[in-house]
């Protein structure tokens, strides 16, 4: 399967629509009342929280199929998608520390639920990859990491509920559901915002699926030329190695 | 199935009744943490949530000690090839291991609860709480229990089997300290016992059925060769 095809276009498409939800988020919607021009952070944050989570429950479908079918592509797809998830989560830790500290007053408020059980998601993801350097097998690597996979995406929205059931009061939650509070004029680069950020997991996504199968056939191809030797992989890597038949 | 869940439960607990290793170890590591939160906490009594808070990271770190053991000697003398060979359904492996991690928790919270009430905790409870208390401490236990299996049986295989096992198990369970901790608080305040809140059990019920489906469904993926 080619995963190289229509990166361009796809990664066109992702730059227009991200820039137009900034340019939109930044100049159409409206200021917000309370927190002003630091409420501008509500359009990165919360989209790349949605898209993040989002990517966990993918890799966790993803696992399930490897689980079911036992094709390494599975595997790999879910790797990807945990790790660039796990790449975003950091980002969404990080924007919503910022954005705590602007209307709070606190690097880290312990009483918005919201992320304080992306933390602990985040957290726990964080082990997907030592879990696989600890395995040397690739095929027992490949199916502890989908039963991994699968019970972390199960956790995700227990989590979710019991974090949220654990607040007595919560912040006046001005953005309680993307679309409940949520004003007409922002909810349109809101969603163009959404779109983009998941185009662009989309584009990442396609990029490494693309960038390692290229790896494997070139790895393949060196083998075929200069014996088992050549085609050792160099570095330490957790990353699910395909065997391709080229 | 039933006969084979009995079969290797019955081994399990054999095994540690014969040589004593993950209870005692469990119960003492308890009864050492308690004398720890005493001087780390500067207190000789506490009540409401952070008497529960101790019990909890008491009793949770307790079960990780006994969780990362829980399939080492099967791995290493041999125990699960010989499961393996048996023409046995695999889900009573994980209900046997299950159901004895539960015993063992059970066991090491008859020792670290008292101890805990006699060393750390300001107000006594009456026996109604003890009651709620032990309701409680049964449906987070099948949570741990069900977690620790899995985990255990995950990580029994890779390298770095010790430090795995908190790093997956200890987020997998903040919802189980969340909910158990908040449902103990009530039976701890200074004032007098209160009224466990029902939604805390409700919570723990639907977190042990959760994993414990999920765990059922994944198991068989884990002990394949």
């Amino acid at each position: 399967m080619l995963y190289g095809t229509r990166l361009r276009s796809l990664s066109l498409l992702t730059a227009v629509t991200l820039t137009a939800g900034f340019g939109l988020a930044f100049f159409y919607a409206p200021m917000d009342a309370d927190q002003g021009f630091m409420q501008k952070i509500f359009y990165v944050h919360v989209p790349l929280a949605i898209v993040a989570l989002g990517g966990f429950v993918f890799g966790g479908v993803m696992a399930v199929q490897h689980l079911r079918t036992r094709d390494a592509r599975y595997d790999l797809r879910s790797y990807v998608a945990i790790h660039l998830s796990l790449v975003l989560g950091a980002g969404v830790l990080i924007t919503g520390s910022i954005w705590a500290k602007a209307s709070w007053g606190h690097w880290w408020v312990w009483d918005e639920p919201t992320l304080v059980s992306f933390l602990v998601v985040f957290l726990l993801y964080a082990t997907y990859q030592p879990l696989r350097f600890s395995i040397e097998d690739p095929e027992r690597q490949a199916r502890y990491a989908s039963v991994f996979a699968v019970t972390a995406g199960a956790f995700v929205p227990l989590n979710f509920l019991a974090v949220r059931l654990a607040q007595a009061y919560t912040h006046p939650r001005v953005f309680a559901t993307a679309n409940g509070g949520l004003p007409a004029k922002m909810q349109l680069p809101f969603y163009l915002c959404l779109i983009g950020m998941a185009l662009l997991f989309a584009t990442l996504w396609k990029y490494e699926m693309a960038s390692k199968h290229t790896s494997a056939q070139l790895r393949s191809l060196r083998r075929k030329l200069g014996g088992d030797d050549a085609g050792a992989t160099h570095g330490r890597t957790a990353a699910p190695s395909l065997r391709t038949s080229s | 199935m039933r006969r084979t869940v009995a079969a290797v439960l019955r081994k399990e607990l054999r095994l540690e009744l014969r040589a004593p290793q993950a209870v005692p170890a469990m119960a003492l590591f308890s009864v050492t943490t308690l004398v720890v939160f005493h001087f780390a906490l500067q207190r000789g009594q506490v009540d409401g949530d952070l008497a529960a808070g101790v019990l909890w990271v008491t009793l949770l770190f307790a079960a990780m000690l006994g969780t990362s053991r829980l399939f080492v000697a099967d791995h290493e003398e041999g125990g699960l090839d010989g499961f393996l060979l048996a023409p046995v359904d695999r889900t009573a492996l994980l209900v046997a291991k299950a159901l004895a991690l539960l015993g063992f928790l059970a066991a090491v919270e008859v020792v670290a609860v008292p101890a805990f009430a006699l060393l750390l905790l300001g107000p006594t409870p009456d026996p109604g709480a003890v009651a709620a208390l032990v309701l409680v401490l049964l449906l987070a236990d099948a949570g741990v229990a069900i977690i620790g299996t899995l985990v255990s049986a995950l990580a029994v295989q890779t390298r770095a089997r010790d430090l795995i096992v908190p790093l997956l198990a200890l987020p997998l369970l903040i919802p189980v300290v969340i909910a158990a901790a908040r449902a103990t608080t009530p039976l701890f305040l200074a004032g007098g016992s209160e009224a466990v809140p029902a939604r805390w059990l409700a919570i723990l019920g639907l977190y042990d059925l959760v994993f414990g489906l999920l765990a059922y469904a994944v198991f068989d993926y884990l002990v394949e060769d």
